[in-house]
């Protein structure tokens, strides 16, 4: 099978409110960053594949306005997904592998200022039984949150129990690592036992357990074999990469578990060797631990340095953040096997995981 | 060269509101029907599971399902949430719980709401019942919310024709959302300019062309227009068609001629209603300027100027 890596990786600054640029002109640069990275044109990229979502920006086919960034005219061979650009990767990826591209660009992008982020997320919901009533995404992360709390087996990966500290843990480490990431929205915590003392914003979450809302970009350069080593002194060979989902009904599933990212990662060969870095698109505290388990990742893992989806949860890019953020460790030699993992919908609705690899130095 | 001026930015409200109307599937329509009735049903899967609220497909084998059962109002809490901020559309306005309950004689939870008095009042495992709205339509909201509940537990599903007088075949679910739209740097440089009467476009540094309006990148080369250009007034028609059919809410006697103007110095055509000439009158080339309305931020329309057409060959490239 070919090889396919990913060779550059660019995001904006992720911030609360953008009102100032377009979403074409918050991209703008980010692409900008990634093709400069490898030195190639837009016109030289074989293959590019952009998500986004309409809901977001309020406007039908919004991501046209984006792909006048990209030069797309005369027409370039183009494709949308209406999802997180963790899943427009997964397309060019197939592309790559299929020998149809040398070369792809993946980007996406979100702005969720415009809108109220809460109430725009239950336009995704089954629309006969669970929209109607309007739940919005921090109360269905509520309810995953107090399932888990509930368990009766309620361990994480390193047989600990599972309470609202562990929660806030999560949440702490994430923005205390965050201080390092440039692009983060939130950064720094007080200690864990200093956030239990916030109220509740829809309990058992309390604000910290909750990621940022803001707007932000994402592009990352995928190329195939030499292409990707003449373009990147360290590729990040994608090893695999699979994505499943849930049964679309809350009520049927075990929302302690994620038998999607689990399956997921089976297919992309994550349990074949142990990583030495995950970046886990966890929104919330709680998914965090649900991810850890399914993943089996022990004490030898680093898990997102970046500071995770809790210190910047861009719409439509958060995921692609993950795969970029895994890629960008490997090609600076922080890591040599990663794992990425994006997600997408209420209560890890659906999961994609990727194994990335760098070539031993 | 006018340096770009740093803009004010622009922002509006948006309110994008839709009536979706969608069909039912027998097992839904069943059910929707049924809650009309004060019947709850689940389906029974092949394997003997009740899912309940009842789908048309097997989430794990894909089989189709249609054996429907009756549930009982009453159930258990198999999670729940706090909610102290009740939101638009949310089932109550006073502080809720949202909770999962799985009904007595179903395997499967409903997503609804709790009417309790605090959060020291829930608790997973505790029993609930449902509270019926007092007008019932056939539509999850038939289902006001749960309320706290000691008496007996239900038994076992039983089954249920699923058949009712004038069943529900579909339901009209609004949707409503609130944005407040920004058009950004660009869209905001070339409004602002066109209020005060100055169409401004912008032009790419690269392949020269200037875009009007601007929407903040050249398509061509993927790189930032920033250098404004004032174009027009005048402008010339490129082409055009004559619309027949009086859009609502607009004021504007039919036939009327909608065109594509190529301003003087842009680099492509943009739209505009062309007036003041008997519409069978209007030809590529006619030359036009804008006409603008009192305090109106964009021109009305455009109307002839009186110079001879254009030539064909000045805007051949333009159509």
């Amino acid at each position: 099978m070919r090889e396919v890596a990913i060779v550059a990786f660019g995001q904006s600054d992720h911030r609360r409110e953008s009102a100032e640029v377009s979403e074409v002109e918050m991209l703008m640069p980010v692409l900008h960053e990634v093709l400069d990275a490898v030195g190639l044109r837009a016109d030289e990229i074989d293959f590019t594949c952009s998500g986004s979502c309409d809901y977001l920006a309020g406007r039908a086919f919004s991501f046209t306005m984006a792909l006048d960034g990209v030069g797309a005219w005369p027409p370039i061979s183009e494709s949308h997904v209406e999802m997180d650009g963790a899943w427009a990767l997964y397309e060019a990826w197939t592309r790559l592998l299929a020998g149809e591209a040398e070369t792809a660009l993946v980007y996406s992008y979100g702005k969720s200022s415009p809108g109220d982020l809460r109430e725009v997320l239950t336009r995704q919901l089954d629309p006969y039984y669970v929209a109607p009533l309007w739940p919005d995404s921090v109360s269905l992360a509520a309810l995953q949150a107090q399932a888990l709390l509930d368990a009766e087996d309620a361990e994480d990966a390193e047989d600990t129990v599972v309470d609202e500290r562990a929660l806030a843990a999560v949440a702490a480490r994430s923005r205390i690592a965050a201080e390092d990431n440039p692009h983060a929205q939130v950064t720094g915590s007080p200690p864990p036992e200093a956030l239990l003392e916030d109220p509740y914003l829809v309990r058992p979450l309390r604000r910290h357990d909750c990621p940022p809302v803001g707007d932000g970009a994402a592009a990352v350069v995928l190329a195939a074999g030499d292409t990707a080593r003449r373009l990147c002194r360290r590729p990040a060979w994608i090893r695999g990469m699979d994505h499943r989902m849930e049964a679309h009904s809350l009520g049927v599933r075990d929302l302690t578990r994620s038998p999607s990212t689990r399956l997921a990662a089976e297919r992309a060969g994550a349990f074949e060797a142990p990583a030495d870095l995950a970046e886990l698109h966890a929104p919330f505290t709680s998914q965090e631990l649900i991810l850890r388990r399914e993943l089996g990742l022990g004490e030898g893992v680093r898990v997102n340095p970046s500071g995770g989806a809790l210190a910047a949860n861009p719409m439509m890019a958060a995921g692609l953040i993950r795969l970029g953020e895994a890629a960008a460790a490997i090609h600076r030699g922080a890591a040599d096997r990663a794992l990425a993992h994006a997600t997408s919908g209420p209560c890890l609705q659906q999961n994609l995981v990727a194994v990335l690899e760098g070539d031993v130095l | 060269m006018t340096p770009a001026p740093s803009p004010e930015v622009l922002q509006a409200p948006l309110v994008v509101e839709f009536p979706f109307t969608r069909s039912l599937g027998p097992v839904q329509s069943a059910f929707l029907t049924g809650l009309r009735t004060r019947t709850v049903l689940g389906v029974r899967t092949t394997d003997g599971r009740v899912l309940m609220p009842p789908v048309e497909y097997d989430p794990v084998t894909a089989d189709e399902l249609s054996d429907l059962v009756e549930v009982a109002p009453t159930g258990t809490v198999t999670t729940w949430a706090w909610n102290p901020a009740p939101r638009r559309g949310q089932p109550l306005d006073t502080p809720f719980a949202w909770v999962l309950v799985r009904l007595d004689g179903a395997d499967t939870a409903l997503l609804h709401a709790l009417d309790a008095s605090g959060p020291d009042a829930v608790r997973t495992g505790m029993r609930v019942r449902i509270r019926w709205a007092g007008e019932r339509v056939g539509a999850i909201t038939d289902i006001a919310c749960f309320e706290p509940y000691d008496g007996a537990e239900g038994g076992e599903a039983v089954p249920h024709s699923g058949e009712f007088t004038d069943p529900v075949t579909g339901i009209v679910a609004p949707a409503r959302l609130d944005y407040t739209y920004a058009p950004g740097r660009a869209q905001s440089r070339y409004l602002k300019a066109l209020a005060d009467h100055t169409t401004r476009g912008e032009r790419c540094p690269s392949c020269r062309k200037v875009y009007v309006p601007p929407r903040g990148a050249c398509p061509t080369c993927g790189v930032a227009t920033d250098e404004q250009v004032e174009v027009g007034p005048r402008g010339t028609v490129t082409t055009f068609c004559i619309v027949n059919i009086k859009a609502r809410n607009l004021d504007i006697e039919v036939p009327y001629v909608y065109a594509h103007i190529a301003l003087d110095g842009a680099g492509l055509a943009l739209h505009g209603r062309v007036g003041g000439i008997p519409y069978d009158q209007v030809r590529m080339g006619l030359r036009v300027e804008p006409v603008w309305s009192e305090g109106s931020r964009y021109p009305d329309h455009y109307r002839p100027t009186g110079e001879p057409d254009a030539d064909y060959d000045t805007y051949k490239e333009l159509l």
